[in-house]
């Protein structure tokens, strides 16, 4: 076995082995060691601090999102609640509106039902009043044509108004 | 090798050969060889490896992802063991998981088609002792300086009968100082054993085509050859789960020092 041979036949070995080994590794440990895995691991670092701030950033404003969503809900919520109220008070309004309207048609129609039943009932009054008139001058002129004898025109109304009168 | 011979030796692939010249160093030669010339290869591999995860994008393309899948995975290991203080030792341990992963990996790679041998630094015990001493090292430096001398109080488990501590006391001292050497000793092993089986499985694939009864040495080549392919996936798995293992235990030995028990 040289490794061990070698150990203690050359006088060269144990020492070149050594101080090639101490240089080599005393090298990369302050080239490779201290030198470039620091840098490597300040990029790793740098990159999970990010991916977790990154997915805590996503984390609120998915949180965000849910209160506007949860806002927005509740203000078309009320919005609707109060649309509904107006339609309420407009139809309200609408149909108290209606009946007074009514109301006062009905009582402007009654109003003029009355005033006309009144102007029929007059002009009755006044064309019986009229009819009369005529029918006593009618009774008065066949009395005076038939007989001959003048009738007094109160005599005539009064005869026509008892025939009339019943 | 030896192949002119007719006879592979499986070891000659851990021998560490000289490459350069070198100067002396405290009465020592020190020369560069063919295991630095690895370890320098591993260190640029794994270079650039972590340089095309350097781009700093949000949305990490394919690399970036890879290198970011090793980094998160040893400091997610060092977090879970540890806890938020084991942050400070993640330089460290990912070093270590690296450097390893890539010289069992590149130990692995099948170059001597090219014709470069390809050398596993982690094969030897050298190289793994010491990597596990420094482990060690800082896991007496670390607790000795957060506990003081109620560092040694890790030898008492949480809830021993009173009766009993003078004899867990000596068996946990002992557990805890063999801890580099089963630290150690885990990887050499298991890269030499893994690589000491690929080559002897080569040898009979090479030396059954040059058999004098050429159909039984095929059959013997191509059986070899199909248990090779299988057996080196394992060694890729055994690649990752060697660095991995490495570096759990250091974190868990770490995890001792930091919060005792």
């Amino acid at each position: 076995m040289p490794q061990i041979a070698q150990l203690t036949a050359d006088n060269w070995y144990l020492a070149s082995q050594l101080f090639w080994l101490l240089i080599v590794f005393a090298g990369i440990y302050v080239v490779i060691g201290r030198g470039m895995l620091p840098k490597i691991e300040a990029t790793v670092d740098a990159r999970d601090r990010k991916v977790a701030d990154d997915l805590a950033a996503a984390k609120a404003a998915h949180a965000a999102a849910d209160n506007l969503e949860e806002s927005y809900r509740q203000q078309s919520d009320a919005s609707r609640a109060a649309a509904q109220k107006a339609v309420a008070e407009a139809k309200d309004k609408a149909a108290r509106d209606a009946e007074k309207r009514l109301a006062k048609v009905d009582a402007e129609l009654a109003e003029k039902l009355t005033a006309a039943e009144a102007d029929v009932s007059a002009a009755r009054t006044s064309a019986m009043a009229e009819i009369e008139s005529v029918a006593a001058e009618a009774a008065g002129d066949l009395v005076a044509k038939l007989s001959g004898v003048k009738v007094a025109a109160a005599d005539a109304k009064a005869a026509v108004k008892a025939v009339i009168h019943g | 090798m030896a192949a002119e011979s007719g006879k592979i030796d499986p070891m000659h692939q851990f021998e560490v050969a000289p490459l350069g010249g070198g100067f002396n160093l405290g009465g020592h030669e020190v020369l560069f060889t063919n295991s630095a010339l690895w370890m320098i290869v591993a260190a640029i591999a794994l270079g650039l490896f972590m340089w095309g995860g350097m781009r700093r994008q949000l949305v990490p393309g394919r690399w970036q992802a890879a290198v970011e899948g090793f980094t998160g995975f040893i400091s997610s290991m060092m977090t879970q063991n540890i806890g938020s203080e084991g942050r400070k030792f993640t330089p460290y341990v990912f070093s270590l998981f690296m450097f390893i992963l890539f010289c069992n990996l590149l130990g692995m790679l099948p170059l001597g088609i090219v014709g470069v041998h390809p050398f596993t630094v982690t094969s030897h015990i050298a190289i793994t002792g010491v990597l596990a001493l420094i482990s060690f090292a800082i896991v007496l430096v670390v607790g000795f300086w957060r506990h003081g001398l109620h560092f040694f109080s890790l030898f008492v488990p949480h809830g021993t009968p009173l009766p009993m501590v003078p004899v867990i006391a000596p068996i946990e001292f002992v557990s805890f100082m063999v801890r580099p050497f089963s630290l150690g000793l885990r990887l050499f092993v298991a890269m030499t054993a893994g690589h000491v089986l690929l080559k002897v499985l080569s040898g009979f694939v090479i030396n059954g085509f040059n058999a004098e009864t050429l159909w039984l040495g095929s059959i013997v080549s191509v059986l070899s050859f199909i248990l090779m392919i299988g057996i080196s996936a394992l060694e890729l798995l055994v690649a990752g789960i060697q660095a991995y293992v490495f570096a759990l235990l250091t974190s868990l030995y770490i995890n001792d020092a930091v919060n005792l028990h």
